[in-house]
């Protein structure tokens, strides 16, 4: 009988922080996450990067951050202009924490090539 | 007035027993359980806590009369009844600031938790919380870095931590381990642990460890593009063999270490925090021996305090047990004292076992670190119980995977996203936890065999320490 292994081999695969190990987000998904910064009164932040420079701590800001942004409708519409600004980079939306100086919530949505 | 030296015995609480004083800002505040020996009132032997745990000494002595004892004395202010136990009672004291050198924890304990546990007049006395007034705590560094620089340097927002300690915990060669910390990095953890009885032993000595986990962290970020980190454990018999080390992390470009404290000890914790802060290093606490000292219900300190005592020592993660694990702990106590080590301002809950408001000021936050006999079937209830601001630390439940720990890893890195993305969605994680788990070991065969593999295990036994509410 041939020998048959039941292991798998796990390959690494390159992430990008936080869901980087989810499937790609449905526009639905998207929105629900938006929602969640927006409830959280954090404020919205799009980000942008070229892929080789995934690993830096600057990613370049899209316009400046959405102060006091509470439509649903303008951050997804901000986040498509910045991936058609830089089809080629990395997007990422970022619910930005004021009273702690940090990041309630930072995933990217579109990935760049 | 002048007083006139009168020899002899007192009672305690002619002295130690003052019911209506009013504590101060800067009062020193401790909540004892105390059970004392039959037939002695309870003012009497809470004031003998006070007497003892302060100025006091079992005889009136003349040099008594060369201070103003009434400003230095520790005073028992306030007496309850425990709830559902007739054989204990809470007593209140409150200490004069000065009675503490300034940024001192070990003398904190010296004068709290010293020769009064041994007294004959007490059966038991448990140290159950400690009201730390503001102004010392300001004499305190606390944390070096804290949650937010933390994530920070680390690059990891929006969700907990995610680490492993490395197995087996004893008897690897230093590139076998290395190989395991690559292992468990390149399938998607955060961080990987030294175990805590790691520190230089015959098999594998610190300088060769350290090496191999630092090509193994860095081989890891470079593959995966992620920050990843591995605790290098300083711990070791001697301050100056611990800096060693530190500083050989910090050579590597490590970027972080890890000390036991209460083994260790907080002169030595405090030692290395202040090391930390100026060197630019995120330091994780492992707290052996912290159950000796905190598990029985009448006898010891309650961890809420231990905790308290860390923060101000200084650490930026300190393991709280996990609720759901192999370890002790029960949910509300251990929410409660994961608030004194994340929070700038914890009011008084005795239904979290808070006795005080604590009021921490500026100090930085401390990251609450789940570890013990937890595997993906548990990932909804941690990310519901810790939050973000934690790390939650599959061992068994990442090397023991059927393909070896970077599937194990990866496993446990879907689960948690798929976690915190159905919370943000506004779904109830612990109650719907089977569908989020299911739907997401749809596309990571890694989860679906992990979920196969420990869908048995459970550690469902009561717990010994509960809080006492009724």
């Amino acid at each position: 009988m041939p020998f048959k292994s039941t292991v798998g081999d796990y390959q690494t695969v390159a992430t990008l922080e936080t869901f980087g190990f989810l499937p790609p987000m449905t526009q639905d998904e998207i929105y629900d996450q938006i929602a969640y910064i927006i409830a959280q009164g954090w404020t919205p932040l799009v980000e942008h990067v070229h892929p080789s420079r995934s690993m830096s701590t600057y990613w370049s800001y899209w316009k400046l951050p959405f102060f006091g942004e509470k439509d649903l409708g303008v951050i997804v519409s901000e986040l498509e202009a910045c991936h058609r600004a830089y089809p080629d980079h990395h997007v990422r939306l970022v619910g930005y924490d004021a009273y702690t100086q940090s990041q309630g919530s930072c995933f990217v949505v579109f990935e760049g090539r | 007035m002048s007083k006139k030296y009168d020899a002899g015995v007192k009672e305690y609480r002619d002295t130690y027993w003052t019911p209506d004083y009013v504590p101060l800002d800067t009062d020193l505040l401790a909540c004892f359980k105390v059970t004392g020996q039959e037939g002695v009132p309870k003012e009497e032997v809470a004031a003998a806590v006070a007497a003892e745990s302060s100025t006091g000494t079992w005889s009136t002595v003349w040099s008594e009369l060369l201070t103003d004892l009434d400003f230095y004395k520790g005073r028992c202010y306030r007496i309850e009844d425990v709830p559902g136990d007739k054989e204990s009672f809470y007593a209140f004291i409150a200490y004069p600031l000065d009675l503490f050198e300034e940024g001192s924890i070990t003398n904190v304990l010296t004068s709290l938790v010293g020769n009064v546990f041994g007294f004959k007049a007490l059966r038991h006395l448990r140290l159950e919380d400690i009201r730390f007034p503001l102004a010392f705590i300001k004499t305190c560094m606390g944390p070096p870095n804290g949650i937010a620089v933390e994530r920070d340097r680390m690059n990891k927002y929006g969700r907990p931590l995610l680490g492993c300690t490395i197995k087996p915990k004893l008897g690897l060669s230093g590139k076998n381990y290395g190989r395991v910390v690559y292992e468990c990095l390149r399938g998607g953890l955060d961080f990987t642990k030294d175990d805590e009885n790691i520190n230089s032993q015959p098999f594998q000595r610190w300088q060769n460890r350290f090496e191999f986990v630092a090509e193994a962290v860095k081989l890891a970020e470079q593959e995966t593009g992620e920050k990843k980190g591995h605790y290098l454990n300083c711990t070791a018999a001697t301050p100056e063999e611990m800096y060693e080390r530190a500083e050989f992390a910090k050579e590597l470009g490590q970027p972080i270490i890890m000390h036991d404290y209460i083994t260790g000890g907080f002169t030595a914790n405090t030692g290395l925090a202040k090391w930390c802060r100026r060197n630019g290093m995120l330091l994780h606490i492992h707290r052996a021996m912290h159950a000796v000292i905190d598990r029985h219900p009448k006898h010891g300190i309650h961890f809420r305090v231990l905790a308290k005592c860390l923060r101000l020592s200084g650490g930026d993660q300190l393991h709280t047990g996990t609720v759901v694990g192999k370890l002790e702990g029960d949910r509300q106590t251990t929410l409660g004292f994961i608030d004194q080590l994340r929070e700038s301002f914890v009011p008084e809950d005795r239904g979290r076992g808070n006795f005080f408001d604590q009021d921490w000021g500026s100090m930085p936050g401390v990251f609450a670190v789940a570890s013990g006999g937890i595997h993906v079937w548990h990932m909804p209830a941690l990310v519901a119980i810790f939050g973000d601001d934690s790390v939650l630390q599959f061992g068994g439940g990442t090397h023991g995977h059927p393909w070896g720990s970077a599937a194990g890893a990866a496993a446990n890195r879907v689960a948690l996203e798929a976690c915190v993305k159905a919370r943000n969605a506004g779904r109830e994680i612990e109650k719907e936890s089977r569908d989020i788990l299911m739907e997401a070991a749809k596309h990571s065969p890694e989860l679906a065999i992990a979920l196969e593999t420990w869908k048995e295990i459970k550690f469902e036994f009561d717990t010994v320490d509960k809080l006492d509410v009724q």
